[in-house]
């Protein structure tokens, strides 16, 4: 890494550290049905509306059971709903390119992938899908899917914070309980989820994207419902452009880290990614609420140092992974260099010729990547969306070399912990929590428990369901299509690139990423089908247990802290949760990234070609 | 029972143990410890490859055999551990035999077998009888030795009414003659229970445990995904992972190194607890002990010494202190008991009146009776008393002596300082008043220093009235006290502190301390205490010191340490084993991953074999550590999670780095592979 | 078990067509009205219009180039070449042996065309497909060396034509953010230009 590299990573870094604290503050007041926020005299009443339309009531809370129903049969609902629009975007509006509708694998496969918040693109994007379905199917979900993850990490929060009205003292000593009482004033809802849906998408989702998309724009992403551009090249080709509302869609693709994206080469596509400033935005945007809900979750359970020592795991693992893929990148690939490929001259220059001195540089792997954003924007930026579920690239992940590729792989495998889908990262690090916590708090000589709430089997039992499930979901389907006809036949790389397409694809669903090594010819049925699955799994087999855990926490009693009590911030805490993420939930696909990636770096290092 | 601790390497011990590793392959056992399950299917799998395979038989017999040992040893742990309990339960049981009961039927006696009695049965036992079972004295006294319980030899004393009522079965009685009511269930005495509780065979899993088996199970099932779909990647990759492989490699994966030892880690918890003569009736009580951040404890015997010290001479008018001195000095020469003691001491601190030998015929001593509740000396005449001021002023007044009216105020005065008021007279006349009064133990308030540290908060309980109990409190460094406590403020209290969340214990001996022992998250009866008592805590002090509760606790906060350290040791273990196995697996179809055995071991063989070999042999090796328990020192939560991190997480990491590495060498060196 | 998921619909359906309505009608179409009122062109496309009203591409979009007299953009792999309604990568991996064919196909043509050694480093750009099929940016590397084909096919100086590659330079945004990379078909526009303004003076 250059300096300049150095000087981009800090930058983004720094700006991410500082808004992590006023965005969680913001959640603090989006999160809760009596909070209050400067946009109140707009969207209050419409709010309120939208509430009196639901006819539900939002000061009621739900117990875990009653919100995990709300919330299946939102995500039902609306799986059904993009279902339909797919499959009928011929008879809509909004279609100048008169595209036929999907077939019903592809339907399937893409209503699944953006209810999840996954948004694999198994479709083409541009030569796929209608202005009508991209704006109304797909939009649609960039919002709903993002409101319902926040909302849902928003529960298990309030089930692990000790929400009594007041806490019990001294003079409640003469208070006689009965035997086996919990103490009533313990709350056992979880929120209610059609508040949380509803205030997270008007009060949080909406107005940042209104922002992000207008400056998106001026730096030269298009929005408009135009039919194709024809131009006549300066050689008198012709070249159709594609045109249409991308920048209100990319916002909420972004910020909601969905990632699918408006065109097939996503935001490598130089209008969905304009210029290196619309990059760095964009990365802000796919970590920042994530990032908040860090400190939102130091706020709610009063303990801000646990916030940020959760904030500091996934960051110290992000970095690291930055720091390899980035590494590996400007390395380049040995085979191409002896063809006699030099490195991209990074620093301006002008006039300056020594060929002979570039000869000596390290030559970094260019293949996927655009000029603009150079090997560590790419870097970054693949670390960045695969770390936070987003999945929308800006280089083409297939062709990275094959450490830089297993960076993305793996974070994508550790269950998008590392800031993560928003919401769906806060919750999936917060299973490790359990686990760190139940593991380690045996260690100092007592029941575990998670800031006074006793971790037993119950918890325990249902988080590692989670860790199961993943593993299942990943590795089986993986294993599945890797001795399949139709599995080996999608593949665009052979040998253990190969592999790497199809354990890619199946982390990237599972995880509700939706990056690919898009080499990867994933739309036949087999492959939707089986990709849909995944992603169902990989969302609401995980959201059902977790909602269990924030049921099961939130009817515990706290215990008060002390000396004795697990202290749950700090650097130790920080240091132990990167450990158990790495030995409990990634050390499992070591064995197949080793037939995958690790393998064919060696090979790679031999100059041998598939 | 708890003469001897048995030591780790008794061979008393480890020669049945192995006889046991082997029984207990049964499948239907062995199915409830998920892990070792595993691995059995395992090494029977590879047991059958030996014979399937063409190829590498000598390779894949030694696997089995290391695969087939890795169970063994897991056994042979739990073995081990119930072994040194049924060592003491064997020698209980011969307190329980061949006893015939002198059972009281409308008042005729009869002989019954002992283990014949019903609950109910009155039986008589009269010096040199073995008390046939657990019961209450309602009628007489009699001294008890309880050795064969307690391995105290010294006899107690056990008599009808209040709360030195309860005696046990297989105790003895050695002198007088007392009447029992039996009230055990036949064959659920309390030394039935000792029995089955340090055998072990009526343990169930506690609740951390519990929770950590699913931990662990779930762990294993992953690896268990792990390994099955690396065949379909093989052959993607033009792999053959051979059965043997996988199977070495899953047992490896999972945590057989916690899953082995998790079960003797339990009983040697209950059987550490035992060897401190404390009987738990059940091992989720000790694994609570560990959670307890509230401790009730009784102001006597555990933070002020037992008996109070005498500290002051109050004479009554024309008497001088002297005098008093000198009188109570005589009169407590041969009262042996620690007030009397501290009477002379005091005598001899404050005037140095030494002690004079006494013998008869000049001196008669009278001793302390419960009904006359006083004592004294008559000597040359000098008839000296001290005792009760109740007792002494109908005494006195018997005798047609006058109880003054400042005597009596200066016994007001001292009780309501919480002191024990002694008067002592001589013939009718009232010389004054010796003031006894609480002395706190020596260490006491370090130790409730380091409690505090650990996060646990002390409260004394006393009977005594506000302004003494804050004085002693305030001494002890108790963190907050109950003063005036009766019994249902006690439980009253207990009740509070749960519900603030906190998980309290208390020691108890008497039938109105029960409801409080029954409510506290550990209740430690004294064994001296009332039956009911006994039934209503969850464990029983056999030494009855309720200082004992204090170690309990930290017993309990090593047991689920232990557990912790080990399974995060079991797990940072894997890295290693994949250093080692990973390579090997697929060294011969991409030699290119060479550089990735980073540990240089020999052969892909031989690197299998030393993971599977290390992963054998560190059961055995931290059998002593299971039993032991993990070094405990009492500090802050944060400070103990550091040390154990580092030693068990670090030292899991980097140990079979360098166990492999070795093992690998030897394995090369003997080429066994 | 099901019942209370039925009793969720109402609200489940209702919210679906107030959402929907929001985020798919008024949001949208907000951002679009807001963005043709203030950045007409780039929320168009960023087109450039030719002389006679034409539409000769976009400023952000790469064109295919073959001409000797212009400088040609990335390989690509959108489409059957720089198809801006198709974008796309190759795909190919690092042990791809499709990938280094066509490396190897590249590398030798690049040196033929621009005059090379046969042993000349080639810059990667130059050879290796973007990521989107349309990266409209070449290194400046690669500009420079393409530069005195440029200058010979069309009779311009060697200084000019680097004068122009500077011009046509985007810097890294705030000075440090992305890469530098030199605008082809911007670039190829003010060649054109250049020439146009030769031709006329002669002609005057």
């Amino acid at each position: 890494m250059q300096a300049s590299d150095w000087l981009q990573f800090a930058l983004f870094l720094g700006l991410l550290t500082l808004i992590t604290k006023p965005m969680g503050l913001y959640l603090m007041q989006v999160l809760d049905s009596n909070g209050r926020t400067w946009l109140d005299p707009v969207v209050r009443p419409v709010e309120k509306l939208t509430y009196k339309i639901l006819g539900v009531d939002p000061q009621r809370e739900q117990g875990w059971k009653q919100y995990t129903f709300s919330m299946l049969a939102f995500s039902l609902t609306g799986a059904l709903f993009t279902y339909a629009i797919l499959r009928l975007q011929h008879l809509l509006p909004w279609n100048p390119q008169d595209l036929p509708g999907l077939s019903h694998h592809l339907a399937f496969n893409t209503a699944v992938s953006f209810t999840t918040n996954t948004n694999w693109q198994s479709y083409g994007g541009e030569a796929t899908l209608s202005y009508f379905s991209q704006v109304v199917g797909l939009t649609f979900h960039n919002f709903v899917s993002a409101a319902v993850g926040i909302g849902i990490a928003a529960a298990l929060v309030r089930g692990i914070s000790d929400r009594k009205t007041s806490f019990p003292t001294r003079s409640t000593v003469d208070r006689v309980f009965q035997p086996g009482e919990t103490s009533s004033k313990t709350r056992s809802t979880v929120g209610n989820f059609w508040t949380d849906l509803v205030r997270v998408t008007y009060y949080l989702l909406l107005p940042v994207c209104v922002a992000l998309a207008i400056f998106l724009v001026s730096q030269g992403m298009i929005q408009n419902f135009d039919a194709y551009t024809h131009a006549k090249t300066l050689e008198g080709a012709e070249q159709i452009i594609t045109q249409g509302p991308m920048a209100s869609q990319v916002a909420i693709k972004m910020l909601g880290t969905n990632g699918g994206g408006f065109v097939n080469a996503n935001a490598a596509h130089p209008f969905e990614n304009p210029t290196p400033l619309s990059n760095l935005i964009q990365m802000l945007s796919i970590f920042a609420i994530g990032s908040g809900l860090t400190y939102y979750l130091g706020r709610m359970v009063k303990n801000q140092g646990h916030g940020w020592a959760v904030w500091a795991a996934m960051m110290i693992m992000f970095v690291g992974g930055v720091l390899v893929c980035a590494h590996y990148e400007a390395a380049g690939n040995p085979i191409h260099q002896q063809l006699g490929i030099t490195n991209v001259d990074r620093v301006f220059q002008p006039g300056h010729e020594d060929q002979t001195s570039s000869q000596t540089h390290p030559t970094g792997n260019m293949e996927g990547k655009e000029v603009r954003f150079g090997l560590f924007n790419s870097s970054l930026f693949a670390t960045v969306t695969t770390a936070a579920s987003c999945g929308a690239v800006n280089s083409m992940h297939d062709s990275f070399t094959p450490i830089g590729g297993l960076v993305p792989l793996f974070m994508m495998e550790l269950g998008e912990v590392v800031i993560g889908g928003v919401g769906a990262g806060l919750y999936g690090m917060l299973v490790f929590v359990i686990l760190a916590v139940f593991i380690a708090g045996l260690m100092v000589g007592r029941t575990p428990e998670y800031l006074g709430k006793k971790i037993q089997a119950k918890e325990v039992k249902l988080a590692m369901l989670t860790l199961l499930v993943l593993t299942l979901s990943i590795l089986g389907f993986t294993a599945w299509a890797s001795v399949s006809a139709w599995g080996v036949a999608g593949l665009n790389n052979a040998g253990p690139h190969g592999f790497s397409e199809m354990l890619y694809a199946y982390s990237s669903a599972t995880a509700n990423n939706g990056s690919a090594f898009a080499g990867l010819t994933a739309n036949t049925p087999w492959y939707n089908t089986t990709l849909g699955i995944a992603m169902l799994i990989g969302r609401f087999l995980m959201i059902v247990p977790i909602m269990a855990i924030a049921g099961s926490l939130a009817a515990k009693q706290a215990v008060p802290a002390g000396p004795g009590t697990f202290p749950v911030n700090g650097a130790t805490f920080t240091i132990l949760l990167i450990g158990t993420v790495l030995l409990i939930g990634a050390l499992n696909f070591l064995p197949a990234l080793a037939l995958g990636p690790i393998v064919e770096h060696f090979l790679m290092g031999q100059g041998q070609l598939f | 029972m708890p003469h001897k601790p048995a030591s780790l390497l008794d061979a008393s011990i480890l020669v049945p143990a192995i006889g046991g590793s082997f029984r207990k392959l049964d499948p239907r056992l062995m199915v409830k410890n998920p892990v070792m399950f595993v691995t059995l299917v395992g090494a029977v799998l590879t047991t059958v490859s030996i014979f399937t395979s063409q190829a590498d038989r000598g390779f894949i017999t030694q696997l089995s055999v290391w695969l087939w040992f890795t169970v063994l040893f897991a056994n042979f742990a739990e073995a081990v551990a119930e072994g040194r309990g049924k060592a003491q339960a064997d020698s209980l049981r011969k307190a329980r035999k061949d006893t015939l009961a002198r059972r009281l039927k409308n008042g005729q006696e009869s002989h019954v077998p002992a283990p014949l009695l019903e609950k109910g049965d009155l039986v008589v036992c009269e010096a040199g009888d073995v008390i046939p079972a657990d019961g209450e004295v309602i009628e007489g006294i009699a001294s008890v030795d309880e050795a064969a319980i307690t391995g105290e030899s010294a006899p107690v004393i056990r008599e009808s009414g209040g709360d030195r009522s309860a005696v046990t079965g297989g105790t003895k009685v050695i002198s007088d003659r007392i009447v029992i009511r039996i009230t055990s269930e036949k064959g659920n005495t309390f030394l039935d229970r000792m029995i089955a509780m340090v055998e072990g065979a009526k343990r169930q899993k506690t609740p951390n445990e519990i929770a950590l088996t699913i931990l662990l199970s779930a762990m294993t099932l992953i690896f268990l995904l792990v390994c099955i779909t690396l065949k379909p990647f093989g052959i993607y990759s033009g792999v053959a992972f051979s059965i043997p492989v996988l199977v070495a490699l899953l047992v490896c994966l999972i945590p057989t190194t916690i899953g082995g030892l998790l079960s003797a880690i339990g009983i040697s918890g209950i059987d550490r607890l035992i060897r401190r003569n404390v009987m738990a009736t059940s091992g989720r009580a000790v694994e609570a002990a560990g959670d307890i951040d509230v401790l009730l404890l009784d102001k006597t015997g555990t933070i002020t010494i037992g008996n109070r010290m005498a500290s002051d001479f109050r004479p009554a008018n024309g008497i001088t202190e002297q005098q008093l001195a000198d009188a109570g000095q005589l009169a407590s020469l041969a009262d042996e008991t620690p007030e009397g003691r501290s009477i002379v001491v005091l005598a001899k601190d404050k005037f140095n009146i030494r002690g004079r030998e006494l013998a008869a015929p000049h001196a008669t001593f009278v001793p302390f009776t419960a009904q006359t509740r006083m004592s004294g000396v008559d000597l040359e005449g000098r008839s000296i008393r001290k005792g009760a001021a109740d007792s002494m002023k109908s005494y006195i007044e018997g005798k047609g002596g006058v109880y003054p009216a400042e005597v009596a105020k200066a016994v007001e005065a001292a009780s309501r300082a919480g002191r024990t008021p002694l008067v002592v007279a001589e013939g009718s006349q009232v010389l004054g008043v010796v003031e006894l009064k609480d002395v706190v133990k020596g260490g006491i308030k370090e130790r409730f220093a380091q409690l505090r540290k650990m996060g646990i908060k002390t409260v004394m309980i006393t009977g005594d009235n506000p302004m003494t109990a804050a004085a002693i409190a305030a001494e002890a460094g108790v963190d907050d006290f109950m003063a005036q406590a009766t019994p249902e403020d006690k439980l009253k209290r207990i009740r509070a502190e749960q519900a603030e969340g906190h998980l309290v214990a208390m020691t108890g001996d008497g039938t109105n301390d029960a409801p409080a022992l029954a409510q506290a998250d550990v209740g430690v009866a004294m064994n001296t205490g009332t039956q009911a008592a006994r039934e209503a805590g969850n464990m029983v002090d056999l030494d009855s010191n309720p200082t004992k509760l204090i170690e309990i606790v930290e017993i309990g906060k090593q047991l689920l340490m232990t557990r912790g350290s080990l399974t995060t040791f079991s797990i940072a273990n894997d890295i290693a084993k994949y250093f080692a196995i990973i390579p090997a697996m697929l060294m011969a179809t991409f030699p290119a991953i060479a550089p990735l055995n980073v540990m240089g071991l020999a052969s892909p063989q031989s690197a299998i074999l030393s993971a599977v070999i290390f992963n054998a042999l560190i059961i055995i090796a931290l059998i002593p550590l299971a039993l032991k328990g993990v070094a405990y020192k009492p500090m802050g939560a944060a400070a103990v999670l550091q040390r154990n991190l580092l030693v068990y997480g670090a030292g899991g990491i980097i140990i079979p780095f360098i166990g492999i590495k070795a093992i690998d060498v030897i394995v090369t060196t003997l080429h066994l592979a | 078990m099901m019942n209370p998921l039925f009793t969720e619909l109402r609200p489940a359906i209702l919210a679906t067509l107030v959402l929907g309505g929001i985020t798919c009608g008024a949001y949208p179409l907000l951002i679009t009205q807001v963005a043709n009122a203030t950045f007409h062109d780039q929320a168009h496309g960023s087109l450039i219009t030719g002389k006679d009203g034409q539409i000769i591409g976009s400023a952000l979009l790469s064109q295919n180039f073959t001409a000797e007299n212009y400088f040609h953009p990335r390989p690509s792999a959108a489409g059957s070449g720089h198809d801006a309604a198709s974008s796309s990568g190759s795909n190919l991996g690092p042990t791809s042996q499709k990938l280094h064919d066509a490396l190897k196909e590249r590398i030798a043509a690049y040196r033929t065309l621009n005059g090379l050694t046969t042993d000349a480093a080639v810059p990667a750009d130059a050879v290796t497909a973007s990521g989107s099929g349309l990266d409209p940016h070449i290194s400046v590397k690669n500009a420079e060396l393409q530069a005195a084909r440029v200058a010979k096919a069309r009779n311009l100086s060697i200084e000019k034509v680097k004068e122009l590659i500077i011009a046509n330079t985007t810097k890294p945004d705030l000075g440090i953010l992305g890469d530098a990379g030199v605008n082809v078909l911007e670039l190829n526009l003010a060649l054109d230009n250049v020439e146009r303004v030769f031709q006329l003076v002669p002609s005057k």
